[in-house]
């Protein structure tokens, strides 16, 4: 791509041959304007940010698709198809220069452009798909014929344990290597024999968006390469300045720094635990004053909770020191627990200042035998969901509205009502991030009582 | 004490000790001894190389020494990033370190002990290339099923999990995965850890390993949920299916019954109903077992009855709700499936106990087990550091590691490892690297073509 310029851009017609959802598997030759190269970047990333927004809410699939195709309908589109897919190349490009600059921007792109390209896909007819299965150039045979047969039986297995009904039970199979279909491998969605998996038609998506993501970031990595070696210093007066910015307006705020609403002592632990921590961290806390340990996750994600929340490094070591001595002693925390506790301050190892964890993270955890991580309103059964809320002053109604939530799987949804029941007020942007819980609720109990502790 | 005189040219040797009988499984004592004169040095290098033995031209005389291996030393000192040239490097490590635990980790891009040297800011060029597929199974994960012990402990009544777990595990990995090389090992108190060695394995990145683990995963409970054990759908996946109609059903009926009982008390059965999602079923049969409490029936045969009363009436209610349909097989599921830890498959970079170490507190070899033939492994039989060094002194044998003859304890272990896993590894790698340096030899051959 050539940026150039304001001048009249000459309308390429080298995008006539691409399909309307592109690979961008290479840079086609176009030129681009100085304020479409700045604009076309932040669209995009107007629809990225609204992708994320959508994961961190818990958006089931199709609501997922509805949420991308409105977005970019709303950022993207332009009167002339080739130009609106030209925007669609050049913006992507554009990006790939600002987050390949580092890991935590990297891991970011990679999500949310994958995301995107997956509901774009989905949402297209079965011969488009088809043809962009072809695009990747991927070697897959449909199974036929007496290997077809052979597996048949077990086919239609896979489809009832996936509760479909026979007519679902699909015509064509696709046989290939289960690395390249793992999503599927990992949830059980396909039958497996001797290395290859059985994917059906219809979860022709999943190939294609591993295709996509594996393709993507070995292009993140070249892209980072000739950035820092060559891009930066040639445009340090044009694009570099434009890149650099756009990176830092978009991510919502991580809390590794905490605000001036979040400064704890140890002292006051106990009663601002009660009054402002989300559900999932108030019984990671009563477990651990219970039962004097935690494994883990759970130290995990409560130790980066209480960093995000202001608690320093002294205080944390003093505060899980104090509850760990009374299981395991002091020698044995010194040994096996303090140094686990200052890396995650970043003060060991690669020092890291690792972030707390957003909901979606900990939605997504796994908490197993002995474990107490993990979102409350997923993990827990629902009598003693029922029970937790109760402990935190929810009504019946209250409770009603929350369990209807958390039968839908609308996590985050049910800590939001949480949070309005118990402190009487609408929230509006949602809880995505349990330190957000935390600042929100400070901010509502400081302004009712200024003077007094909360 | 006078100091024990070690015969190092392989004849036999005697330990001089004021004491004949032997106290404690493990000490540092035994440790010195064993390393210095049992462990398999040379069939842990090679399995390790990978057939990189540097007899082909397309070896890769660089591989072994890529590979991270960490030491645990007394007073739980932890050394990491360790690497090894060849196979003596590694011994004499050993030998002037005598760690109480040696971990494998992945073969990196670059020696391990040089990483520093490539560290950049934004990219690392230090990052593993290859690793095996590993699992980790303990079974404290399954102290919630199981009443004989807890903890650190295990009986033979427990042991059958352990058993059943591998049967299950090894039977996917060959038939869904169509993996090859795989090695089970007694992880030396408590459970079992297994290591696959295709090069296809090796090489499955962290998604793909993630991937394996999770088609694993069936139990997600802690102690907040009462159902641990959740199978959705009309049907099973047929991986679980095969499992449950090959090895769960007639374990959870037979063995589990027999050692566990896990129906005749209440507080066991009442964890039983819990899983059942229906409230009037639940009634029904608690009211049929609190009157039958009192039975002179022993608890295994109660157990069974019980069993029988809950099939007939699920399967009388099976069209009431979708849920109770699969909820049989939930129950067997539960106490029975095997409990992986995710965590440990799931990144390239985790180090993992090497075989043939010594757990230090039990002092027991981690020995491979033949999963052809795992209901015969009996983890309280498996040599100790204690039994081998009286052995040594009882005998007088000659501790020849590498005579192929050798009726001693350990010797029976490393013969398994070699037969059985080893040399058919070995053969695979070989002609893994003859192909592939042969088509690379062909590709340059075409490039001088005009």
């Amino acid at each position: 791509m050539e940026v150039i310029r304001s001048q009249k851009r000459t309308v390429s017609n080298d995008i006539v041959s691409t399909p309307t959802l592109p690979l961008y598997l290479t840079a086609p030759p176009m030129e681009v304007r100085l304020e479409e190269f700045e604009l076309f970047a932040i669209d995009r990333l107007r629809v990225l940010k609204g992708v994320s927004d959508g994961l961190a809410r818990g958006r089931n699939p199709n609501e997922m698709d509805d949420l991308v195709d409105t977005l970019w309908k709303e950022h993207m589109r332009l009167p002339d198809v080739s130009e609106m897919i030209n925007k669609d190349i050049i913006s992507h490009f554009v990006l790939r220069l600002v987050y390949c600059r580092s890991d935590e921007l990297k891991k970011w792109f990679l999500s949310m452009e994958t995301a995107l390209f997956r509901h774009r896909f989905r949402i297209k007819k079965i011969e488009e798909q088809r043809a962009i299965v072809g695009e990747f150039g991927l070697p897959y045979k449909a199974v036929i014929g007496a290997e077809l047969e052979s597996l048949k039986e077990r086919l239609v297995l896979v489809a009832r344990s996936l509760c479909q009904t026979s007519s679902d039970v699909e015509n064509i199979y696709y046989k290939v290597p289960f690395e390249e279909v793992p999503d599927l491998v990992a949830t059980r969605r396909v039958l497996l024999q001797k290395g290859y998996a059985f994917v059906a038609g219809s979860q022709l998506v999943s190939l294609v968006v591993t295709q996509f993501r594996s393709h993507l970031s070995k292009a993140l990595i070249l892209t980072n390469r000739k950035w820092t070696t060559t891009i930066r210093e040639r445009e340090k007066d044009r694009l570099t300045p434009i890149v650099e910015a756009l990176s830092t307006s978009y991510l919502g705020p991580d809390y590794t720094q905490s605000s001036e609403y979040a400064d704890i002592s140890l002292k006051d632990i106990d009663q601002v635990s009660k009054s402002s921590f989300p559900l999932c961290m108030r019984h990671l806390f009563e477990k651990l004053r219970e039962d004097h340990h935690l494994k883990h996750g759970g130290r995990m994600q409560l130790g980066l909770f209480l960093k995000g929340v202001g608690l320093k490094l002294d205080d944390a070591l003093a505060f899980w020191r104090e509850e760990f001595t009374k299981k395991v002693g002091s020698e044995r925390f010194d040994k096996e627990y303090a140094y686990a506790i200052r890396h995650n301050y970043g003060k060991e190892g690669k020092r890291t200042d690792y972030t707390p964890y957003a909901c979606s993270k900990i939605i997504t955890s796994a908490p197993g035998a002995g474990d107490h991580h993990g979102c409350p309103y997923r993990h827990f059964s629902e009598d003693n969901l029922k029970a937790a809320l109760s402990r935190m002053g929810l009504s019946s109604r209250g409770m009603e509205d929350v369990m209807d939530k958390v039968r839908n799987r609308h996590y985050q949804l049910a800590c939001t009502l949480t949070f309005e029941a118990v402190y009487g007020t609408s929230c509006d942007t949602g809880i995505n991030h349990p330190n957000q819980y935390f600042e929100e609720s400070q901010k509502i109990l400081k302004s009712k009582n200024p003077t007094a502790p909360v | 004490m006078t100091r024990e005189e070690i015969d190092n040219n392989g004849d036999a040797m005697m330990i001089d000790d004021p004491n004949p009988k032997i106290e404690n499984e493990f000490n540092v004592h035994y440790l010195r001894i064993y390393y210095g004169n049992l462990f398999p040095y040379s069939d842990i290098h090679k399995w390790l190389s990978y057939g990189h033995d540097g007899k082909h031209p397309g070896c890769d005389e660089y591989y072994f020494g890529r590979r991270e291996f960490s030491f645990t030393l007394e007073n739980d000192v932890y050394l990491r990033y360790k690497s090894f040239k060849n196979a003596s490097a590694m011994e004499d490590a050993i030998k002037s370190n005598f760690p109480y635990k040696i971990d494998i980790g992945a073969v990196y891009s670059v020696d391990p002990d040089k990483r520093h040297a490539y560290a950049h800011s934004g990219t690392n060029l230090f990052t593993p290339v290859e690793r095996e597929l590993v699992f980790d199974i303990d079974i404290t994960d399954y102290d919630d099923v199981r009443y004989c012990c807890s903890g650190a402990d295990v009986c033979a009544k427990c042991w059958p999990l352990m058993t059943v777990a591998i049967k299950v595990i090894d039977t996917s990995l060959r038939e869904d995965f169509g993996f090859k090389y795989i090695l089970w090992v007694f992880s030396g108190r408590r459970g079992v850890h297994c290591w696959v060695c295709d090069a296809k394995a090796r090489r499955l990145t962290n998604e793909q390993r993630s991937a394996v683990a999770e088609y694993f995963r069936v139990y997600k409970g802690n102690e907040n949920n009462a159902k641990k054990v959740d199978l959705m759908g009309h049907s099973l996946h047929p991986f679980l299916a095969r499992s449950y109609v090959d090895f769960l059903k007639n374990f959870f009926e037979g063995e589990l019954q027999t050692n566990q009982s896990i129906f005749s008390s209440k507080e066991k059965y009442e964890k039983i109903l819990g899983m059942i999602t229906d409230e009037d079923i639940q009634s029904d049969l608690r009211g049929k077992w609190e009157n039958s409490a009192r039975s002179s029936l022993s608890e295994e045969a109660t157990s069974l009855l019980r069993w029988e009363q809950l099939k007939k009436t699920l399967q009388s209610k099976k069209n009431k709700a979708l849920s109770l349909r699969t909820c049989i097989e939930e129950i067997v599921f539960t106490f029975t499936y095997p409990r992986i830890d995710l965590e440990v498959s799931k990144q390239m970079n985790h180090l993992l106990k090497a075989p043939f170490c010594v757990h230090p507190k039990t002092g027991r070899v981690c020995v491979p087990i033949d999963p052809n033939n795992c209901d015969e492994f009996d983890p309280l039989a498996v040599p100790t550091l204690s039994q081998l060094i009286e052995e040594i002194n009882a005998g007088g044998l000659s501790m020849d590691v590498d005579d192929d003859s050798d009726k001693s304890l350990l010797g029976k272990s490393i013969k398994f490892f070699r037969s059985s896993f080893l040399e058919p590894l070995l053969k695979s790698c070989k002609e893994e690297i003859e192909s592939s340096y042969k088509t690379k030899i062909g590709k340059s051959k075409d490039t001088f073509s005009w």
